[in-house]
């Protein structure tokens, strides 16, 4: 390559030359461009943000007082030498991957995406690029995600048996994204839908900015738990086993998660039930999202970086793995809801 | 197949004790009865013999997914279970079917005698018919090893509750060597004469670890110690002239232990011993190492029959004339057992194991101090008046054992674990010095808090200096301190030595590398106790 290559990656984060801006920067930058609000991708001390309009809310509410721009989806926009457009990622509402073109070289960094259409995120569109940079969160061939129907179905199944046996059923989820899909998914008709406060919080933005939510009852502290039997609560991980929880009397717990593929995870989580939904992409996702770019040189980050590289290079593409401060879909009920995304 | 996984999936995925006995009830209540007769043998460890190897297992399932065999060796040790990793890569199921467990099971009997081209269709065939759950409970047929937090006392409870009969009776019957093909539900379960059954062991009374100080057990004497011999737990049982020798995790073992023949003739029909099998010397019992030997063989060659000879060290009598003692208070059982003991011939292949006589809790701490000359791990507490109970029920029997050997060793290799701790790194390799050199001496996997082996994981992702397969080599930064329980020389360790039961006892992050243990230390630890 006799020019330099149009993004490169420092210890910053993922670096434009050409329109000197970063790309979901995880050290103060002055302009970073940012894929979607997840605390590992957003986020604080950057001098300005450009984001998609439907990021935006969440942003503002999660970092304050930040310079702020917003762009709609497929937009162009020339910053220095380079056009930028943000593109659906299909992650959460608002998400991106966000091309960069620079002398007619071609970079995608889609940040976090899913392929499914999940009725609440703008669906993921694949954009044609010549450098594309991927997570790798579920890269492994034993992730292979159902329809967001046959899980419907069987996390409704497991409310409807809770109800029944005078249980309320907790299922855990987090604050951005998960939370409102699994709200979407859940049939009204079987009983009331309580929400904790971090999720209801949330959920109060992404309605006032035009987006559909079932109706749903904030459980915070002046909510008499007792009065609202056959609930469904949505609550974060951290709250799944706590005073608050408790308070609900005798309870079912279920976690949904990529990571509940795997029974040793499903069982170390000890709650009742495990859903296999993910907002990332499965292992068939990522392969698909690849091809269809078109692109020849893939960059993986977070996620199962190396064996997922090996199974692209073996394949025909040029790989290699990037190290990123990005983190992808967490279990550990310690990490702060907004982080663990 | 369906019930059966339905089950499955339930059990496995409750952690309330109440809820997996209800699933079983309800199972044992509804299933035909080939079925809740597999489901009990493969709840109590039991399977049908392999039918294929899990090294044609992973060709076949790479081949069938479409990905290469190093992928699928890359997924094995993330997800911490073969049976598992198989059902998870295939695609899904062209069509599902209604056979059921024992179906399926015979399916596979089948396959003993089939060729592999035919074991390979019949394989690829069960997998396209079946949906994730079913499939990995297919696998597990093959591979063995149901592990589902079922205990023998969860499934008695639950056969109680389905069939009105005793735990206590069902515990009995289960016990012993029987598989599918050589019982049915009515004669395992159903049958009034359990008599016929001149094999079948009484379920082992297990001791709890001592977790406070003695004192706490109030007067000493409400009870009788004895040490804690570091052998096999075995049942001799002696009945209508023959005898059979049981381990405590209910293997056979009569034909490994030959010498025990002899005990027919020293005691009467309808005797059942409960103590420790171990090799005995003219210097009196051996430690854990020499039976090792032993242990192995199923038969046992004529020159280690006399260097290794075993005997039963007694320490209960829980038959007596044909009669269950169990009901009977320790003391009244221990007197029984003396006077049955007494006169035994010098050669005879049972011994009483003696008890041992203490005053107050501290001249037992004193004696116990002493468990390593007497060639025992610690003393045994045991209430006089306790009967014998069933399975591990905490109050009546203490063991209290001796501290561990311990050592420090430094962390050279991670490896992440299996099934629960599968995103983390959770099995080490330690070194110690040799000069400047460090030498492998053993590895470990427990011992440390969930917090830790996170904090460890992070820093092994960070500091991975090479890879070999799913074991990471780290610098030598971190010392653990390390607990065993007994040494003895192996020319097959790079340093020597082997360990018996090493676990992690500490993270010593309060010791510099340099000051970790060193190989000299390790063969003086094995010139005093191995
Ligand atoms: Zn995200
Ligand atoms: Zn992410």
């Amino acid at each position: 390559m006799s020019k330099p290559p149009a993004l490169t990656f420092t210890d910053r984060g993922i670096y434009c030359a050409a329109g000197d801006f970063y790309i979901d920067p995880w050290k103060p930058v002055a302009r970073a461009l940012i894929t979607h609000g997840h605390a590992d991708h957003a986020r604080w001390g950057h001098d300005s943000y450009l984001c998609t309009d439907i990021a935006a809310p969440v942003m503002r509410h999660r970092l304050g007082a930040i310079n702020i721009e917003t762009i709609p989806y497929g937009a162009h926009r020339q910053i220095g030498d380079a056009v930028v457009s943000f593109h659906p990622a299909g992650h959460v509402p608002g998400s991106a991957q966000i091309r960069v073109e620079v002398a007619g070289e071609i970079w995608v960094a889609s940040g976090d995406y899913k392929l499914e259409d999940d009725g609440l995120s703008t669906p993921f569109e694949p954009v044609r690029c010549h450098h594309f940079i991927t997570e790798s969160t579920f890269g492994l061939p034993v992730f292979r995600w159902q329809p967001q129907a046959v899980v419907a179905a069987q996390i409704n199944t497991w409310w409807a048996a809770c109800r029944d046996a005078g249980q309320t059923a907790f299922l855990g989820a987090y604050a951005l994204g998960k939370a409102q899909r699994l709200l979407s998914m859940l049939d009204p008709d079987i009983g009331p839908v309580l929400t904790h406060t971090a999720i209801e919080n949330t959920n109060v933005i992404l309605r006032a900015q035009g987006i559909a939510l079932p109706d749903t009852v904030r459980a915070d502290a002046s909510l008499d738990p007792k009065a609202h039997t056959g609930a469904l609560v949505l609550a974060t991980p951290s709250a799944l086993d706590s005073a608050w929880a408790r308070k609900f009397g005798p309870r079912q717990t279920a976690f949904a998660s990529g990571w509940m593929t795997m029974r040793g995870v499903r069982r170390r989580r000890s709650g009742d039930r495990g859903f296999v939904i993910s907002d990332h992409a499965d292992w068939q996702g990522l392969l698909d999202a690849i091809t269809l770019t078109n692109a020849e040189n893939i960059y993986v980050t977070h996620g199962y970086t190396d064996i997922f590289n090996r199974y692209l290079n073996d394949n025909g593409w040029v790989s290699q793995v990037v190290p990123t401060q990005f983190e992808g879909e967490t279990l550990d009920p310690q990490s702060d809801p907004q982080v663990a995304t | 197949m369906n019930r059966f996984a339905t089950l499955f999936t339930h059990v496995d995925q409750s952690t309330k004790t109440t809820a997996k006995v209800a699933a079983l009830t309800a199972y044992f209540n509804a299933a035909p009865h080939a079925d809740r007769l597999w489901t009990i043998a493969l709840f109590s460890g039991r399977r049908p013999k392999r039918a294929v190897t899990t090294t044609k297992l992973r060709a076949w399932a790479a081949e069938r997914a479409g990905i290469p065999l190093w992928l699928f060796e890359e997924c094995y040790p993330i997800v911490g279970d073969l049976a598992e990793t198989i059902a998870l890569v295939l695609p899904p199921p062209t069509c599902v079917s209604t056979r059921s467990l024992t179906d399926w099971i015979t399916l596979l009997k089948g396959l003993h005698d089939a060729d592999e081209d035919a074991r390979k269709q019949a394989v690829l065939d069960a997998w396209d018919h079946l949906p994730t759950t079913e499939r990995f409970v297919f696998n597990k047929l093959i591979t063995g090893g149901f592990r589902v937090g079922i205990s023998q006392k969860l499934m008695t409870r639950a056969l109680a509750a389905a069939t009105g009969k005793q735990e206590a009776e069902l515990a009995h019957r289960l016990m012993g060597d029987w598989t599918p093909e050589t019982v049915t539900w009515q004669s395992l379960i159903e049958d009034e004469d359990a008599g016929a059954r001149i094999s079948r062991p009484y379920p082992f009374y297990l001791a709890h670890g001592l977790e406070g100080a003695p004192r706490d057990l109030g007067p000493p004497g409400a009870w009788q110690a004895e040490w804690k011999w570091d052998g096999i737990r075995g049942q001799l049982i002696l009945r209508e002239g023959a005898h059979f020798v049981w381990s405590r995790g209910e293997e056979l073992m009569t034909d490994r232990f030959p010498e025990l023949a002899r005990a027919v003739s020293c005691f009467p029909s309808g005797t059942v011993l409960d103590g420790e099998l171990l090799v005995w010397t003219d210097a009196g019992p051996q430690s854990f190492n020499a039976l090792q030997k032993r242990i192995g063989r199923k038969t046992v060659p004529k020159k280690l029959l006399q260097d290794a000879p075993v005997i039963l060290y007694a320490y209960d009598l829980l038959e007596w004339g044909g009669q269950d003692l169990r009901p009977a208070p320790l003391a009244q059982r221990r007197a029984m057992l003396e006077q049955a003991c007494a006169g035994l011939p010098d050669d005879a292949p049972v011994r009483l194991s003696p008890t041992v006589p203490f005053s107050d809790w501290d001249a037992l701490a004193q004696v116990r101090a002493t468990a390593r000359a007497a060639t025992a791990e610690g003393v045994m507490i045991k209430r006089r008046d306790s009967p014998y109970r069933i399975g591990r029920k905490k109050g009546d029997w203490w063991k209290w054992k001796l501290d561990p050997l311990t050592i420090d060793g430094v962390m050279i290799y991670a490896q992440s674990g299996h099934g629960r701790r599968a995103t983390l790194f959770t099995d080490y390799t330690f070194a110690v010095w040799s000069g400047n050199e460090l030498v492998p001496f053993t590895k470990a996997y427990s011992g440390l808090k969930d917090a830790e082996f996170r904090q460890i994981t992070a820093w092994v992702k960070k500091n991975t200096l090479q890879r070999f397969g799913p074991v990471r080599q780290v610098p030598p930064h971190h010392v653990f301190e390390i607990a065993f329980e007994g040494i003895q020389a192996s020319p097959r360790h790079k340093s020597g030595v082997a360990l018996r039961f090493p676990r992690m006892l500490r993270w010593r992050q309060d010791k510099p590398v340099q000051e970790a243990n060193t190989l000299d230390d390790l063969n003086r630890m094995l010139e005093t106790y191995g």
